[in-house]
């Protein structure tokens, strides 16, 4: 039953990242500017049609806006090829989470950031994957000193605090890049740094598979030891693997985001989750005033607790402390 | 026993050396210098070379290394370009503001996360139970960057606490003391909840473990009271997995510090770490490095020697 529910959790923030640009009424550098810091749109109904109270500035400099009560803005279905959008988009836009300091849509830019944080967390994990099972497979099946090598440096690795690491190797790079370029370094930077944890287990299970009477027997048969490794010893760490690459997920989430927090993330135009935090932390009044501006911190919350609860029961990994 | 705290000392040591000379030799393989970033991209090459013959950056990477290296022998680390200052004065201050944070967030942790997960482990069903176990799914799906910005929103909009900073700018009454701890409630809170939630489903773990083996039940049998057996008999075991990953601990903390020191403006190493970083300014980056290493290395080293004494097994 909890299982369940934190697997929903999980397949509703996918099916908003898929759908984001039939879910989101706006792109996500559209500018409203006579918005800026707007709060959440106000909802209500006009007949059967839903729809919203408009705001209006009522202090440039404070950024306070009241509600115009007496004006009623009906909202449209399936209109331009979104789902919900208002009928007067130059006055009243539909924001149902608020704008950010430029004056553009919260809920579309998190829409839209969820497809980069979690597409960059899942390439990531699927890496660190490949990159463990492989020096894992081979150090456990071969023995010998380059296990030794491999597993040395493996603990080395995960003596280190994670996201000192994950910092350092992407400080050293050049500060300013392109968002394809920082997309796939960011990547590589955490498949390196998840894939000793996938590697030791890996390695153990491979070690303690390869002297049962099964492998015995294949390599008895003239198996070749790719084949051996590849048909008879990785199958039997799936379930192992499988856990692993979903407690990554969380781990990388917000690695990005506190990354993008501190600006070494994704380029301004570009919407993540951390990137969105970090245009919040520019203003101070973002906790007293503008609390629509933390909404991926809330987003992010939703999925790992949906990936916890999803693996309920299940063993912990050792990259908790990239979180 | 000796020989083996002896190979867990020759390994504390090469971390320390290993982490502080890599950090070094990456920062100078980065794209740009010190005086690139400094001089900005206008800067006319003159006074680029010139910068670089002053700093010493001009040199070879294999020659600064070996400067380095031969200076840090006798505890001279250099001079941090971006403050104009010796690393060895700049570091102790951030490194103690940075322990003070993790140290009281591991205390909270422990003292909180243990007793918990000694009562979830020990009981089979309730409320009490139930709930504690639903709490620490909630707080493991926070890490410290939720919580922090969490505590800092709480915070902001009740007012009770302090948001940022480690001290206020002049000496409240109450003194410096309490004006440090109010400062710490809300950095230490981020760090240890999730610490603690991760401590509460490791303590019920071991406890459950430790309550279905044999001696428990003869004891129980023997009449001795559920209680007793709980907290000390069953408890005695139930701490050997704790010991083991306390060293471990460290590097979570450490991760940990890095965000709410970001996010709460506290004065630690993570801060000084990342301007470093971003400025080029290579010495300090190997001393920022190097001090989280010498952390690291104490407490697995601590840990080790710790678990030794508790488990002969490991000494092999």
């Amino acid at each position: 039953m909890i299982r369940r529910l934190g697997v929903a959790l999980v397949a509703v923030w996918a099916l908003a990242a898929v759908g984001a640009p039939f879910l989101a009424p706006h792109a996500t550098d559209a500018r409203f500017p006579g918005l800026l810091n707007a709060p959440p749109s106000s909802l209500t109904w006009a007949g059967v049609r839903p729809a919203i109270h408009p705001w209006r500035l009522v202090n440039q400099l404070e950024q306070r806006y009241e509600l115009q009560v007496s004006n009623i803005v009906p909202l449209r279905w399936f209109a331009d090829g979104r789902l919900l959008v208002s009928s007067d988009e130059g006055r009243a836009p539909l924001l149902l989470l608020g704008t950010d300091s430029y004056g553009r849509d919260v809920f579309a830019r998190l829409l839209f950031g969820a497809r980069t944080s979690l597409a960059l967390a899942l390439v990531s994990s699927v890496g660190a994957v490949v990159l463990g099972v492989l020096a894992g497979g081979v150090a456990g099946y071969v023995g010998g000193l380059l296990d030794e090598g491999l597993m040395r440096l493996a603990d080395f690795v995960m003596v280190l605090p994670a996201m000192y690491v994950v910092l350092a190797l992407r400080a050293v790079m050049p500060l300013v890049l392109p968002a394809p370029i920082v997309f796939a370094l960011l990547a590589s930077i955490f498949a390196i740094v998840g894939a000793p944890f996938i590697a030791r287990g890996v390695r153990a299970i491979v070690r303690s598979e390869r002297r049962l009477d099964y492998a015995i027997a294949a390599e008895a048969l003239g198996a070749s030891a790719p084949r051996i490794l590849v048909r008879h010893l990785l199958p039997a760490t799936r379930g192992y693997v499988a856990v692993q690459l979903t407690l990554l997920i969380p781990a990388f989430i917000v690695a990005e985001a506190t990354l993008s927090y501190v600006g070494l993330g994704f380029p301004d135009p570009i919407a993540s989750w951390g990137t969105m935090l970090h245009d919040a932390s520019a203003n101070v009044r973002v906790f007293a005033d503008f609390p629509w501006l933390l909404s991926p911190a809330a987003a992010m919350f939703l999925v790992v607790l949906g990936l916890n609860l999803a693996l309920e029961g299940q063993r912990t990994s050792g990259l908790e402390s990239l979180r | 026993m000796r020989g083996y705290i002896l190979r867990r000392l020759a390994f504390a040591l090469f971390l320390v050396v290993a982490v502080s000379s890599a950090s070094l030799v990456l920062t100078e393989l980065a794209p740009g210098d010190y005086a690139t970033g400094a001089f900005g991209l206008g800067a006319r090459p003159e006074a680029l070379a010139r910068a670089r013959e002053r700093y010493g950056l001009n040199r070879s990477i294999g020659a600064e290394y070996r400067d380095w290296l031969a200076h840090a022998i006798r505890f001279d680390f250099g001079r941090s370009l971006l403050y104009d200052r010796p690393v060895a004065e700049l570091i102790p201050e951030r490194a103690a503001n940075t322990a003070i944070l993790a140290i009281t967030a591991l205390a909270i942790a422990t003292l909180v996360g243990v007793p918990l997960g000694i009562v979830s482990g020990s009981r089979r069903g309730g409320l009490v139970p139930h709930a504690i176990r639903a709490a620490s799914v909630v707080l493991l799906s926070m890490p410290p960057l939720l919580t922090s910005l969490f505590l800092v929103f709480v915070a902001a909009r009740t007012g009770w606490l302090p948001i940022a900073g480690m001290r206020s700018a002049s000496v409240p009454p109450g003194g410096a003391f309490a004006d440090l701890v109010r400062h710490l409630v809300v950095p230490a809170a981020a760090i240890a909840l999730p610490l603690a939630a991760m401590f509460e489903r490791m303590q019920a773990q071991a406890m459950r473990e430790a309550i279905a083996q044999p001696f428990v039940i003869a004891t129980l049998a023997r009449g001795v009271s559920r209680r007793r057996v709980v907290w000390r008999d069953a408890l005695k075991v139930a701490l050997r997995p704790l010991a083991a990953v306390y060293g471990l601990v460290v590097g979570t903390l450490l991760s940990g510090s890095f965000a709410v020191e970001v996010i709460t403006a506290w004065p630690g190493l993570g801060r000084l770490m990342l301007d470093a970083l971003s400025a080029r300014d290579v010495y300090l980056v190997a001393g920022c490095a190097g001090t989280g290493a010498v952390f690291l290395a104490c407490a697995t080293l601590a840990s080790d020697v710790a678990l030794a004494f508790v488990d002969p097994r490991v000494r092999e």
